[in-house]
């Protein structure tokens, strides 16, 4: 589904991301872990041609993506608040993608309906601006505003930062069952180890752009990460 | 303390995006800084002469002294349109180790010296010394002088307090029409003689030195004021958390008439209609509107038939200039998410167009009356908006593939009164100085119709050219779309 080649990105000099090659499949659940400054933003904004790469491509279903924008119809994704329009109300917020995603009112409707525990009666039908929502709020009308027009690949940076734990729970329930039951493409990145390896069938680690693991989860891997990411301090703390 | 405001205050300047893109801008804002100064210069040197010849038989102090308080008007009014509070972030600062009061002084002690206060001195300063030359006792002079600038900064800070009180309104410019209008209107009925009142009072002061501490009582009470004002501001529950409001909303399904480009204008009105800064410019289209009367009632300008489409071109294209401006930056705020979503960048534009010129359209019908004045007046008037439609709204969309200035519309910079300040008005200068100098020039070349005929065919051209000109306009945004998602994503 996604294919990346020789992609590199650097500013003044410095590359801050560099993939050989890396192929991710349809409907894997394709988890991006590393430290600040990894290169997980960079990628993913590379993936919404949001930025321009240095050299090299990413091919979103056979659609070169900083050429075409043939992808935009089946991608959608949420990266962070500036993806929200302030001064709409949640419900107007999905019914604008809806529109953009060529689905009506009551497409709109069914789905976001189905999100009602999740948003826990604190979004839909209030007449309250998204500017005054609560930051896990706003995270929350995100999401799902990505989820709208059936896309086949989702891209969703640092997903549970934020929310409760409650809702961090149901979303990873929900995530799973997309990758697994309708075959959607899911990349996330996180912070959150354990949330990754609850969720995601394969896990790349990021080390100052350059890809460093590339795993196939299983009951070992929560482990493994750890005591990569562990290593890592020592190895810091050795060289200071 | 200070010197780190400033420090941060310099870097927040030329560290930004903006800085480097308006750099002609800047050239240009001195010029006219300079062009102001030549003029006020002149205004000192050439005021007593002036008065001498037009006034013989009056002592020219005495005269200058009555015509101060339409100075002050004339001076509120300037500054209320251009000079805004200086802007700070001060949400950073607020935890830190630095005193609220500190951070007030700074802000208003900063305003002292803006360019505005500075401009009077140069007119001031030289009518004193001429004042002087000719036999005026220099202690008296000095005195008044003093006074002058004292009273210069009293209207700084007056200022501030009627724009602290109109961002509380919705009627923005309501607060000071209305202070000018009773100001003017009570000494124009002789109801109270302002005018002499302020000329007395400036001349006894002149003569008792001592009386010198009551305008500069009234500056502190002033500065005391807007410091109360501002200090209240400065928490972050009070202006820099926006409030909660409660949702208007309105059916705005006659838009879907418009077809494809429907969703695009439902946000673009709901941007106008629930933001404040761009609820402003709807507000200014009614000072737009009664422009006109400056003009046309005064049998000065019954034969310059040459300023007629400046008028038009201002009148039905005041929101066009306004708003079109800071095209696409209203949208700053998400711009990455539209891009990144499944739009057709022709359709946003297209809306944005549309809004455009049905703003024309409105303002030309509201804009009809003024044919009370003469036909000619409405035929230019027409002229102009045709020439707005077809040739401004496009120079307009094209000029905002250069925006590289993030608007925040959720406003959280405190002391923001957002509104426009000069430099807005100099980007519309060339927009109605250009049709102006075509129509005067075919007006004397060949004549009325011809100058007429001239700018109507130009909009007509535009508005036949508008798919091709449209194509070229969003290659044009699609070509500088990764450097202005770069600069809308960095504050300030």
């Amino acid at each position: 589904m996604i294919y990346t080649k020789d992609l590199s990105k650097s500013y003044n000099g410095t590359t801050v991301l560099n993939i050989e090659e890396l192929s991710i499949p349809k409907g894997q659940s394709f988890g991006l872990v590393g430290n600040n400054g990894a290169g997980k933003t960079t990628y993913f904004s590379l993936l919404l041609d949001l930025i321009k790469p240095t050299t090299g491509n990413i091919t979103n279903n056979s659609v070169v993506v900083d050429q075409s924008e043939d992808w935009k119809p089946f991608t959608s994704s949420f990266i962070d608040e500036s993806f929200l329009i302030g001064y709409l109300t949640p419900d107007e917020y999905f019914y604008f993608i809806g529109d953009l995603r060529g689905q009506n009112k009551a497409d709109v409707d069914a789905l976001t309906s189905q999100f009602e525990d999740f948003f826990n009666g604190e979004i839909l039908g209030k007449k309250k601006y998204l500017r005054d929502l609560s930051k896990g709020n706003q995270k929350k009308a995100g999401i799902v505003a990505a989820l709208i027009g059936n896309p086949e690949v989702i891209i969703l940076d640092e997903p549970f930062a934020n929310l409760d734990p409650t809702t961090q729970i149901r979303l990873k329930q929900l995530l799973k069952d997309l990758a697994e039951k309708q075959g959607v493409t899911i990349l996330i990145s996180s912070h959150d180890l354990m949330h990754v390896t609850d969720v995601c069938e394969r896990i790349v680690v990021l080390e100052k752009g350059d890809v460093v693991k590339d795993l196939e989860t299983n009951p070992t891997t929560l482990k493994e990460l750890e005591a990569h990411f562990a290593s890592n301090m020592s190895v810091s703390q050795e060289e200071e | 303390m200070i010197k780190h405001f400033l420090n941060l205050e310099w870097k927040q300047y030329f560290r930004s995006s903006y800085w480097q893109k308006s750099l002609g801008l800047n050239i240009l804002l001195v010029f006219f800084a300079l062009y102001f100064i030549v003029i006020f210069l002149g205004l000192g040197f050439g005021l007593l002469p002036i008065l001498k010849k037009l006034y013989p038989d009056e002592d020219p102090f005495v005269v200058a002294n009555g015509f101060l308080f339409f100075w002050i008007i004339a001076d509120l009014m300037m500054r209320f349109f251009l000079q805004k509070l200086p802007v700070m972030s001060v949400k950073p600062l607020l935890t830190l180790p630095i005193k609220r009061s500190t951070v007030v002084n700074y802000v208003l002690g900063k305003s002292a010296l803006n360019f505005f206060n500075f401009l009077p001195l140069f007119a001031i300063i030289p009518f004193s010394i001429m004042l002087m030359i000719d036999g005026k006792d220099s202690s008296m002079i000095l005195t008044w002088m003093f006074t002058m600038i004292i009273l210069v900064l009293i209207i700084n800070f007056v200022n501030f307090i009627i724009e602290a009180f109109s961002a509380e309104t919705e009627l923005s410019f309501l607060p000071l029409i209305a202070i000018v209008g009773t100001l003017y209107g009570l000494d124009y009925f002789n109801v109270v003689p302002i005018k002499a009142t302020i000329g007395n009072a400036l001349i006894a002061v002149a003569n008792n030195p001592i009386l010198i501490l009551i305008p500069i009582g009234f500056l502190l009470v002033c500065y005391w004021y807007n410091f109360k004002i501002l200090k209240s501001k400065l928490f972050l529950d009070s202006s820099l958390k926006s409030k909660v409001q409660e949702v208007k909303a309105a059916d705005l399904s006659w838009t879907k008439r418009f077809g494809d480009i429907a969703p695009f204008m439902q946000l673009d009105l709901k941007l106008i209609w629930r933001n404040k800064r761009t609820k402003s410019s709807v507000f200014i289209m009614v000072i737009g509107l009664v422009y006109g009367l400056f003009f046309y009632p005064q049998p000065m300008y019954k034969d310059m038939v040459w300023l007629f489409p400046f008028i038009g071109i201002f009148v039905t294209g005041i929101f066009l200039i306004n708003f079109g401006q800071f095209i696409p930056a209203w949208d700053s705020g998400y711009y990455k998410m539209l891009m990144s979503q499944n739009i057709k960048y022709e359709q946003y534009l297209r809306s944005k167009f549309v809004l455009m010129v049905l703003s024309v359209g409105i303002m030309f019908v509201l804009s009809i009356p003024y044919v009370y004045f003469g036909w000619k007046i409405l035929i230019a008037h027409f002229a102009a908006a045709v020439y707005n439609v077809g040739v401004n709204s496009h120079v307009m969309l094209y000029g905002g593939s250069f925006n590289r200035k993030k608007i925040d519309l959720n406003q959280r910079a405190a002391f923001n009164y957002q509104g426009t300040g000069a430099v807005q008005w100099i980007i519309g200068l060339p927009l109605m100085i250009l049709p102006m100098l075509i129509f005067a020039l075919m007006n004397w070349l060949v004549g009325f119709e011809a100058g007429i005929a001239l700018l109507i065919l130009m909009g007509v051209a535009g508005i036949v050219l508008h798919k091709r000109l449209m194509k070229m306009i969003t290659k044009r945004y699609l070509d500088s779309k990764y450097k202005m998602i770069d600069a809308f994503s960095q504050d300030n």
